[in-house]
């Protein structure tokens, strides 16, 4: 083995340990590490005295300031509410149509349907409400299925459509295509009709005008205009959910329809919430 | 004392393969993580397909770069040192190092083939099923018997600092692996498990096991393999010996405690928050212990930092070692995790300390290693080392930069409330305000991969026995052997 020799660089004695070439220096341990460490040792050994710490067989030790983030946390949330009470009271009392009439109380609902919606909506309705082509309705045009005043708002956030809230919005469109209640060539030039409509030019005495008012007029209405009591889009727009306002669209939709549900957020948010969710969502554009 | 064992009766075909194994992983790893990283930033990147889906990818990538490449790495390196340090060949000869090898690496394989299908056992750098957690138990035994055998024949009258880390890193991985992965399988006939632990307790056993993953597996493990490339390297002893047993033990017995720390603000009761986070902060020094041991050594060798790139990744790696253990213990104090909790600072803060010390010592191992085993004097190109080091250099940064930045604003984010105490932000306008920095962090990661690229290339030539004929660097190349 080979005895401890001094390191002619650092003037330091080794060990005397070697293995395959490496040697090890007998230099103390630097001051400032030492130090350092029994200052974080000391800190700790502090903050185990405040603060709940060691296990013990009934529970635990809770140092001296008694501390628990549970308690913290409820009274955080007692004290937001407090702070928030005023207005929150306010909207708890009015109506949508009032809030919408108080300057003051319709921007409070503003800011806090906003943030409601970012967090709750704008998963499928998109940021902003702009929707998603093909699979969710936009919400800040001036085309609505179940109705764009304040109050058919406030209803559809509050039960939802097509869920197993008894009070959703609820309706079904037949799928004229697959269970033959329209032939192929039906279907043709009803949806020939259809997309004539949509452009503003409809296609007066055509075959699919008649079938248009045998089997769409009940839901979708004269003239195309829609009807939000069943949710039945207007199709005298180019304005469409699902498909694109053409033959072919028209004719997919016709054939097997896609119909949109949402959540029961009455389950989920406070009423206040949905009304300030209501506001926000008909200021987006197309509020009636 | 005279040698009494010939170089040549160590076993060290098997160390190659280990070698040539972690080069491998490591580019498969790295690959898997900037693809995924892609991802975050561009979401189509998943195909549409469940198998290319983030959920499934990321533990491939993670598995990949921890128990494959480091896993690999560790294999070779603490398998060549303890016969060297130990002057005794492998306990078990070829045989068990083979049995090692080849069913490790088969591991690896069929946890990467299942968590792709979507078997999980949905805990993080624990996830696979428990056949496959029965079989990795096996291998670790036999690798355990492998090292601890070699160690117990040794004629050297003491046991290498490096080798306490190894024993310290391979009995506490066995012990958090068995205790993490106690599930009963619904049946024998398929991969799904449970836990018995469920809720909070599950939760805190997890963190128990991932946190001494990283601190034991890629901690204790690779300064156990700094604690023999550094002095090696920089042919100089090792700075303090005193400072080693007192960081090793005060390591070793503060580290165990640290998990609750991924806890806080959780069902997790204050108290067990309170001791994860005080014995992070005391973690600090010991942690740093190792920092200091492997930059002092070089006293008196510093300018082999400008002279051999080797030494550069070794030394730079300790350096992000010190910082990534810095910075850890501070994201452990409760004030600063509510702010940094769930967010990208613990990507980061995870990846400097990943790509800067464990990806970057195992460079420098690897760049020592390999010429060693093949026995060339020096590697192919130091040059190209030295490019390797400046393109992954560059990628780390990048990377950990644009995680601090996003994962600091996206904090700020979720907990800022406008006047009327609404809050100011939807969780989707943070997710929207990620994408630069995203695009960020993966080109970083382009950079470490294409590093990694050049370091195959340096080691096949290395290997086939090429020397560069336009090296600058022939004088440490002589000074290095």
């Amino acid at each position: 083995m080979a005895s401890a020799e001094k390191d002619p660089i650092s003037g330091i004695y080794t060990t005397g340990h070697e293995w395959d070439g490496i040697k090890e220096l007998n230099t103390p341990m630097p001051r400032w590490w030492v130090y350092v460490f029994w200052a974080c040792i000391i800190w700790s050994i502090g903050y185990w005295v405040v603060y709940p710490t060691w296990p013990t067989t009934t529970g635990f030790t809770p140092g001296i300031w008694h501390y628990s983030s549970r308690e913290e946390l409820e009274k955080e949330l007692v004290n937001q509410k407090a702070a928030r009470s005023q207005w929150l009271s306010k909207i708890d009392a009015a109506s949508v149509e009032e809030i919408e009439n108080d300057k003051a109380l319709r921007n409070y609902a503003l800011a806090g349907g906003r943030i409601a919606f970012g967090e709750n909506c704008a998963a499928c309705h998109g940021t902003g409400g702009v929707g998603t082509p093909g699979a969710y309705p936009n919400l800040a045009d001036d085309v609505w299925l179940w109705g764009g005043t304040l109050a058919d708002i406030q209803q559809t956030i509050t039960h939802g459509v097509r869920n197993d809230d008894p009070d959703s919005r609820n309706s079904v469109m037949p799928s004229f295509g697959e269970d033959g209640l329209l032939t192929a060539e039906q279907i043709k030039q009803v949806a020939d009709y259809v997309a004539s409509v949509s452009h503003k030019t409809p296609a007066a005495g055509s075959p699919g005008e008649a079938i248009f008012a045998e089997n769409c007029v009940v839901c979708h209405g004269e003239g195309a205009v829609g009807n939000k009591d069943v949710g039945a889009p207007p199709l005298n727009t180019l304005v469409r959910t699902f498909t694109k306002p053409t033959s072919e669209g028209v004719a997919g939709q016709v054939t097997k329809p896609k119909m949109g549900s949402m959540p029961s957020w009455g389950r989920r948010l406070d009423k206040a919430t949905i009304k300030e969710l209501a506001i926000y969502v008909h200021s987006l554009g197309g509020g009636q | 004392m005279s040698s009494n064992i010939d170089a040549t009766a160590y076993n060290e075909d098997v160390i190659k393969k280990f070698a040539l194994a972690a080069v491998f992983w490591g580019v498969i790893g790295f690959l898997a993580g900037d693809y995924i990283a892609w991802e975050l930033a561009f979401p189509a990147l998943n195909l549409d397909l469940e198998w290319t889906t983030f959920g499934r990818l990321r533990p491939v990538h993670t598995s990949a770069v921890i128990f494959a490449f480091g896993g690999n790495v560790l294999f070779a390196t603490s398998l060549y040192i303890v016969q060297r340090t130990c002057r005794a060949a492998l306990f078990g000869g070829s045989a068990l190092g083979n049995f090692i090898f080849f069913n490790y690496n088969l591991f690896i394989v069929l946890a990467a083939l299942s968590y792709v299908l979507g078997y999980s056992q949905g805990q993080e750098y624990a996830e696979p099923e428990w056949a496959l957690d029965l079989y990795l138990t096996v291998i670790w035994v036999a690798y355990m018997i492998a090292f601890i055998g070699t160690i117990i024949k040794r004629t050297e009258p003491h046991i290498y600092v490096a080798n306490w880390f190894f024993m310290a890193f391979m009995l506490t991985v066995a012990m958090l692996h068995i205790g993490n992965n106690i599930a009963v399988p619904v049946s024998f006939t398929t991969l799904k498990s449970y836990n018995v632990f469920s809720g909070v307790q599950n939760a805190m056993v997890q963190w128990w096991y991932g946190h001494n993953a990283v601190g034991f597996f890629l901690t204790a493990g690779f300064l156990g393999i700094m604690y023999y490339f550094v002095p090696k390297r920089a042919g100089r002893p090792v700075y303090s010996y005193r400072l080693s047993i007192i960081h090793f033990w005060s390591l070793i017995f503060l580290y165990i405690w640290a998990g609750p720390h991924h806890l806080h603000y959780t069902a997790l009761p204050d108290w067990a928050q309170t001791l994860g986070m005080t014995f992070s902060v005391m973690l600090w020094m010991p942690s740093w212990g190792g920092m200091i041991n492997g930059l002092m050594t070089l006293s008196g060798a510093w300018d082999k930092l400008r002279t051999d790139p080797v030494m550069r990744f070794l030394v730079t790696s300790v350096a992000f070692y010190g910082m990534s253990t810095f910075e850890g213990p501070m994201m452990a104090i409760k004030a600063v995790n509510s702010l940094s909790h769930y967010t990208d600072w613990t990507i980061g803060h995870v990846h400097s300390g990943a790509l800067g010390w464990v990806a970057f010592v195992s460079f420098g191992a690897l760049y020592y290693l390999i010429p060693k085993l093949w026995g060339r004097q020096e590697v192919y190109s130091l040059r190209l080392v030295g490019v390797h080091f400046w393109i992954a250099t560059i990628g780390i940064l990048l990377y950990i930069t644009s995680m601090w930045i996003s994962g600091i604003m996206q904090g700020l984010m979720w907990r800022a409330y406008d006047q009327l105490g609404f809050l100011q932000y939807s969780f989707i306008e943070t997710v929207a305000a990620m994408h630069p920095y995203y695009v960020l962090r993966a080109t970083g990661g382009v950079f470490f991969v294409a590093g990694s690229l050049v370091m195959v290339y340096n080691i096949y030539r290395t290997i086939k026995g090429d020397v560069a004929t336009d090296e600058s660097y022939a004088a440490v190349s002589k000074s290095a052997v």
